[in-house]
């Protein structure tokens, strides 16, 4: 069991927990993952590292509520337990002297981004920050983007702040516009990522991007997160989940990613807040979400 | 004596009571039903305890089973648990899924008149009793004093919950490091619980728990620690037993679409997060009406019956060679035969078709025919030209076999490899080519079965022990 510490409400939809995981604190890098369970009935999910205190025993995460998993586990409080994290796993991100950087992130690639960013920034690396975001309600952290890049840029898709709405607009301008950039990281929404990739490509400039297909053991016995990169069958777990962006086959991704549609729907119809506090009634127990 | 005073040979096996094909193939109640008082002392009268007991050599774990089966014959329980267990941590495991037609039960010497003693069911019937009588395992519970020394064991599956037992039973302090939240390994993940309840897991994990094993679920070594640190921080050896790994695909196109699971996630999926009770659980698996598995080992025929079981309508093995050359147990492909799977042999898939919206919709398969004898001694499929033919699928399931898992190999520095990827292992002591370092399991020689698994790493718990002591002495 893996006590929570901390949870923080960073955005709609968007939550930030801190739970208890000394050994793997003390082995985490950047662009690493864990897979989570949070209760007996659970599914396996991977969720991206958004930090990790090895003195502290704590790692944190940032997640979108997205279906029953990510409902569920929002619905921990402060004190209650997650039920299994195993990692860190995946290999991490090769952190070595590029040169300039990009790095882009969409909300909740924030997460992964700052470990990054600061890992990047430690080996001499130049880092400019580019952050999208739906509008300002969806935006947050900003201030620490800011801390740990030489430059921070936000990109809101409802066009109130600068003059772009799509990060790759304003890539294609900051690379037209003579900046030099070695490499491009682009962590979060699977789209903005399609977006970096097409954006660099007629540049030539090598993009990595974090791949979050769907997942069963995360150590690659099941092939459930089989992508295809360079025509190339990888399995994300064990060979990413970093991959060159311009190689990826997107459809796949996203068709293996909505497999499950029907069954996500159905399942997370059953597990509204309502339905999740009404069982709780019923069955006697607290707000804990181990309810069977 | 005179020959008149000979008793005569019972050659009738007592049939082990099954659930009807019609009933079972609707539920993931257990298949088989275990022999009753009655029938497991009947079974168990036939044998005639000859002198030179056949059925001990071919026990990969060398259980007493004469001796084993006279205590059923003398209604003395106790002592056949004391006996099975003193040589066998896993008996209710290995009397369900060990192929004991070709061990013990092919050495018996009923075996070449045509009535083995059916070893693996009596086996079975006195793990049950045991599991019925709990205070018997807590009489015969030895006193094991702690000889001060740890020994990690990777991988809760049958080799390392083995090598756990015999190394706790020595006075060892055994740490099991587990990947999964359930131990277990494939017993857990892999074979169904039809075949093996998981009750039945559990209580052997929790028999070896109580020897003092002390286990840590969601570890995953070469990640969370290296082999290395582990005997940097405590620990005097390491058996690895980390099991099967990657699974195996077909390579042919169209392999990636959804609805076309590896052998392994669709067990997975099915056992292990049981998806099965889905949505009471949270892991989903999609089924559909026609599912065709390809291959046609125990894995293959284990997803075959999981698909029937979770409401598919037909469901077809696909193998390119003929019945003959099919490496399944006997009895798994007479369960699945008899619970409607069809078997189309000599045919092969050459691509998955789309339905255009990413999901596999048909398969195009061609025939093949027996050609002269390949490298592995069967004859080679040959493909027959213009065969070609389309056939529709909702659900396909490689179950190809698998390659080693590199994530300890690439974390472990020195330790050698075979060609196929496997760590290469000395198989009488199961040493590595590192000190310390021991394997066992299919991580040592590919795919293999559970009390093949058992019985190396019984080898490798007895090598760890000589070691240990030459080196303190």
């Amino acid at each position: 069991m893996y006590k929570i510490v901390k949870k923080e409400i960073l955005a709609p939809n968007t939550i930030y927990l801190k739970a208890e995981a000394p050994e793997i604190a003390q082995k985490a890098k950047p662009g690493q993952f864990v897979i989570l369970r949070v209760d007996e009935v659970g599914e396996r999910f991977p969720l991206s590292l958004a930090g990790w205190d090895e003195d502290g025993g704590t790692l944190e995460i940032l997640f979108l509520i997205m279906g029953r998993s990510t409902m569920k586990l929002s619905a921990l409080e402060e004190g209650d337990c997650i039920m299994d994290i195993v990692g860190p796993l995946g290999r991490p991100t090769e952190i070595v002297s590029y040169g300039n950087i990009l790095s882009v992130c969409s909300t909740f690639g924030i997460g992964p981004t700052l470990p990054l960013v600061k890992a990047l920034k430690e080996k001499g690396n130049k880092v400019v920050s580019v952050m999208e975001a739906r509008d300002k309600t969806c935006l947050f952290w900003e201030d620490r983007l800011k801390v740990v890049s030489d430059a921070t840029h936000i990109v809101l898709g409802d066009g109130s702040r600068g003059k772009h709405r799509r990060v790759s607009e304003f890539i294609t301008e900051y690379l037209k516009s003579g900046n030099k950039v070695d490499r491009v990281f682009a962590f979060g929404r699977i789209f903005m990522m399609i977006e970096c990739s097409r954006a660099t490509k007629p540049f030539g400039i090598k993009t990595i991007v974090a791949l979050t297909p769907i997942m069963v053991d995360g150590t690659g016995m099941c092939g459930c997160c089989r992508v295809s990169v360079g025509g190339e069958t990888k399995f994300t777990c064990v060979d990413g989940p970093e991959f060159d962006g311009h190689l990826v086959d997107w459809e796949l991704l996203i068709k293996r990613k909505r497999a499950y549609l029907r069954e996500e729907a159905l399942a997370f119809d059953l597990w509204q807040p309502y339905n999740l506090r009404q069982l709780a009634e019923l069955s006697g127990l607290s707000k804990r979400a181990s309810i069977v | 004596m005179k020959m008149s005073e000979k008793p005569k040979l019972n050659l009738n096996r007592v049939p082990i009571p099954k659930q009807e094909p019609a009933t079972r193939r609707s539920n993931f109640n257990e298949v088989a039903l275990g022999y009753n008082d009655e029938q497991a002392l009947e079974e168990a009268s036939r044998c005639i305890d000859c002198k030179k007991a056949g059925c001990k050599g071919g026990c990969p774990v060398n259980i007493d089973i004469p001796e084993f089966i006279k205590a059923i014959r003398a209604g003395n329980m106790p002592e056949a648990v004391r006996i099975l267990k003193s040589k066998n941590s896993l008996p209710g495991i290995c009397g369900r899924v060990c192929p004991q037609e070709t061990q013990c039960e092919m050495t018996c010497n009923l075996a070449k008149k045509g009535g083995p003693i059916a070893i693996g069911r009596l086996e079975r019937y006195v793990a049950d009793w045991e599991r019925d009588h709990p205070e018997i395992a807590e009489q015969q519970k030895e006193r094991i004093s702690f000889n001060g020394q740890k020994v990690a064991v990777v991988g809760s599956g049958p080799a390392g919950l083995t090598c756990a037992f015999d190394l706790a039973k020595l006075g060892y302090k055994v740490v099991i490091f587990e990947a999964l939240h359930i131990a277990g390994g494939v017993l857990v993940y892999g074979i169904p619980e039809f075949r093996l309840p998981k009750a039945i897991v559990q209580g052997e994990v929790d028999y070896v728990q109580s020897l003092g094993v002390e286990l840590k679920l969601n570890y995953v070594i070469g990640k969370i620690a290296t082999v290395d640190e582990l005997l940097e921080n405590g620990f005097s050896a390491v058996f690895l037993s980390p099991g099967a790994g990657a699974p195996m695909f077909l390579n042919v196109p169209g392999e990636n679409l959804s609805g076309i699971y590896s052998a392994n996630e669709f067990l997975t999926r099915t056992n292990l997060m049981k998806a099965y009770r889905f949505p009471e659980y949270d892991t989903p698996i999609q089924v559909g009406k026609r599912v065709a598995v390809f291959g046609a080992g125990n894995v293959a025929m284990d997803a075959s019956r999981c698909a029937l079981r979770l409401g598919a309508e037909e469901v077809y093995i696909i193998y390119r060679r003929s019945k003959a050359e099919m490496p399944a147990r006997l009895e798994e492909r007479e369960n699945a035969e008899e619970e409607g799977v069809i078997f189309k042999l000599l045919t092969n898939p050459s691509r998955f078709i789309d339905d255009e919206r990413g999901r596999v919709k048909a398969v195009e398969l061609y025939e093949m025919a027996l050609g002269e004898p390949d490298e592995s001694g069967r004859p080679r499929p040959i493909r027959k030209p213009g065969s070609d033919f389309i056939m529709e699928i909702d659900t396909a399931i490689p179950a190809l076999g698998t390659r080693p898992n590199p994530i300890i190999p690439s974390t472990t520095k020195g330790l050698e490899l075979t060609k196929w990827g496997t760590i290469l292992t000395d198989e009488a002591s199961g040493q590595t080519s590192r000190k310390k370092i021991w394997c066992g399991g299919d991580m040592a020689t590919g795919a293999a079965t559970v009390i093949s698994a058992m019985g190396a790493a019984r080898r490798a718990a007895t090598d760890i022990d000589k070691y240990l002591r030459g080196s303190t002495e």
